[in-house]
């Protein structure tokens, strides 16, 4: 279907970005469909300035090499040349193509975008670091040292696919309905407030397999973004969903802290609800704090994380912005509205709220065996 | 472009179809209205509802597969108009029957956040749950929800005079239910709880008016720090009789059992809980 191209002007009728995720546990792959639909059914949730989707599974033939998704702003090809020099410099590259686009889309003025599927070659000091930390490395080298050059997606097996549109109208440019099959779709419509709305600065925002869409904004942006750059993290995309990307990365992927355990740095309780614990509770969240404090994700926000296995959706402490869960079977769904769930999923076999802060968690039933086998271990 | 400016067309007017290109989408049957709203957008169906009302005479309304339309029951009043009926099939969208002008409807589904809003006279009955701040500034009518309700239920309902607007809720609600309540009367019964507490935190946070009931186990530690417990009295169970009444004649609850509960009558302690914080 062609459709005419327009112009569109952003308004503020209508306000919220729209969140959508869903996960099949027992691990079967499905189209982006799903996702898509679900997103069109909040389309006053956005508007139109930033959409995208992440999926996870998409990339089987090259499971075991990391992909990167690499946008070049105004198809800067001296940009190009450099990542290509980089890349080989710093990586084996088995495959490299544009990613395919359907240019009868409705989308303006899109970056070009390319995809590597790399393993790390790593020489001198950098032997020492792991395969994971090295790509982290060389992302936010290529993301700070090289200009018009992002590195949007950088998990293996996934993909980061966003833009500037409906969510619909990137998921036509990028074919994802007719080109990829995930296990897991996270999903996002922006409604951009307070920081530009560009290629870059769409959702999902991705480390490695990390991948996070947020709905709201962080207060404690500047907090967030300094504590982040002692470990080695650079904020560039100019918006402050991206310091929620890093500080999973470092919360679980280095330091190995579990969802349960994030989800109360994210959003600790309240000093009155501590106040009226017991000893052990009471001693536990102030440690928490001490050590944590600077990465207290203050403001309204609603966000779904997900990575390999599994993701989570969380809310502020107080629940300045929306969230509902629904499951049916081996399906787990996470969205901004009920009706989004509906739209795609009309029967449920439970639907519910959490309460603000703590999470809604879908894990892959392979996973879930593999923790309890941990845990069990464990005691 | 219909509402084109300079060139730049309106993202979301400009693709919304004119009510005679939707015309199939609605049947009437003498009075009653039945509106298909698969895939309408809520500008489209609300187009529709009010051309039904003020063109074709319509006084009852059937919506079939609604799926996150917003505003329904909204732009359909008019002075001294015959009350319409609405019954709503699927899962509506935000702000349901926002401005309510004396309507009724009857959402066979589950609601999503500000159920209400604003709303001045009518009645608003749901058969599931509903979302966050339902009967937020709410100054009139009725609202029954079957099941739970999320945050900051009835935050700044008010009442004048005669005008008492009444919000009645058979499951549990979250934190900060009553926030900033400044009239009206809200009834929470907890009754898919057990033996189990209400989980809510900061009930009556900011409360400087009107009247909570809560059915079921709460803590002192829950309660905002503007509300007090007050003793029931004849006053208090004959409301109680009435609308705790009406609401298990609708959804099929036994009143007697629901009221020999334990209710506990919150009220506000100060009528200015912040009048010493600001200079004047």
């Amino acid at each position: 279907m062609r459709r005419s191209r327009r112009v569109v002007l952003p308004d503020k009728d209508h306000q919220a970005c729209g969140l959508f995720g869903v996960i099949d546990r027992s691990g079967r792959r499905f189209s982006g469909e799903m996702a898509i639909e679900a997103m069109t059914s909040m389309k006053v949730r956005g508007n139109g300035l930033g959409g995208g989707f992440a999926a996870y599974g998409i990339y089987p033939e090259y499971e075991d090499y990391y992909a990167l998704h690499v946008m070049f702003q105004n198809w800067d090809m001296e940009a190009k040349h450099r990542v290509d020099e980089f890349i080989d410099a710093n990586f084996d590259v088995v495959y490299a193509e544009e990613i395919p686009v359907n240019p009868d889309a409705n989308v303006y003025n899109p970056p070009l975008f390319w995809r590597y599927f790399v393993s790390p070659n790593k020489k001198g000091e950098d032997k020492k670091l792991s395969d994971d930390d090295y790509v982290v490395k060389k992302v936010m080298e290529i993301n700070t040292g090289i200009e018009n050059a992002y590195v949007v997606s950088s998990g293996k097996n996934m993909g980061v696919f966003k833009g500037v549109g409906f969510p619909e109208d990137i998921a036509e440019y990028f074919m994802l309905a007719e080109e990829y099959k995930g296990y897991m779709w996270t999903a996002h419509s922006r409604f951009p407030t307070n920081t530009p709305g560009w290629w870059g600065g769409a959702h999902p925002f991705c480390i490695l397999d990390w991948t996070v869409v947020h709905n709201g904004e962080i207060s404690s942006y500047g907090t967030n973004k300094r504590y982040l750059e002692m470990f080695g993290y650079y904020c560039t995309l100019l918006t402050d969903t991206e310091v929620m990307a890093y500080a999973v990365d470092l919360l679980m992927r280095k330091q190995g802290l579990p969802i349960e355990i994030v989800s109360k740095i994210f959003a600790p309780p309240m000093w009155d609800i501590v106040d009226i614990m017991d000893e052990k509770k009471k001693r536990f969240y102030t440690t928490l704090r001490m050590n944590y404090g600077p990465l207290l994700i203050n403001g309204p926000w609603t966000i779904i994380v997900a990575r390999h296995g599994e993701m989570f959706g969380i809310t502020d402490r107080i629940r300045l912005r929306p969230i509902t869960s629904g499951e049916k079977g081996d399906m787990l769904f996470v969205s901004s509205e009920e009706s989004a769930i509906r739209a795609v999923c009309p029967e449920l076999d439970r639907v519910y709220t959490p309460m603000g802060g703590e999470p809604v968690i879908g894990r892959l039933r392979s996973r879930e065996k593999e923790i309890a086998k941990q845990l069990s271990e464990v005691e | 472009m219909k509402y084109s400016i300079g060139g730049f067309c309106d993202l979301f007017l400009d693709f919304c179809k004119e009510v005679e290109e939707l015309r199939d989408r609605l049947k009437l049957d003498g009075k009653l209205a039945i509106i298909d709203a698969k895939g309408l957008t809520h500008k489209e169906l609300n187009d529709l509802m009010r051309y039904a009302v003020f063109e074709l005479g319509a006084r009852k309304f059937k919506l079939l597969n609604i799926t996150g339309q917003r505003y329904i029951g909204t732009r359909l009043w008019a002075p001294n108009m015959e009350k319409l009926e609405i019954e709503v099939h699927g899962f509506p969208g935000n702000d349901l029957g926002a401005f309510l002008g004396g309507h009724k409807i009857v959402v066979y589904g589950n609601a999503q956040d500000g159920v209400g809003n604003t709303m001045d006279d009518g009645e608003i009955i749901v058969y599931g749950r509903a979302g966050d701040v339902v009967a937020m500034s709410m100054r009139g009518g009725r609202i029954l929800i079957r099941d739970d309700v999320g945050y900051r239920t009835a935050i700044h309902m008010k009442e004048y005079k005669d005008k008492v607007p009444v919000l009645v809720i058979g499951g549990t609600a979250q934190d900060f239910f009553g926030e900033y309540m400044a009239g009206g009367r809200v009834v929470l019964l907890g009754l898919n709880l057990g033996d189990k507490p209400h989980r809510a935190r900061y009930i009556g946070t900011g409360m400087h008016g009107g009247i909570m009931y809560i059915r079921g186990k709460v803590e002192q530690w829950q309660l905002g720090k503007e509300v007090g417990i007050v003793d029931m009295d004849d006053e208090d169970w004959k409301f109680l009789e009435k609308h705790v009444g009406d609401f298990c004649k609708e959804f099929g609850f036994d009143k007697d059992e629901i009221l020999s509960g334990k209710f506990l009558k919150l009220k506000p302690v100060t009528k200015r809980p912040y009048g010493k914080i600001y200079a004047y």
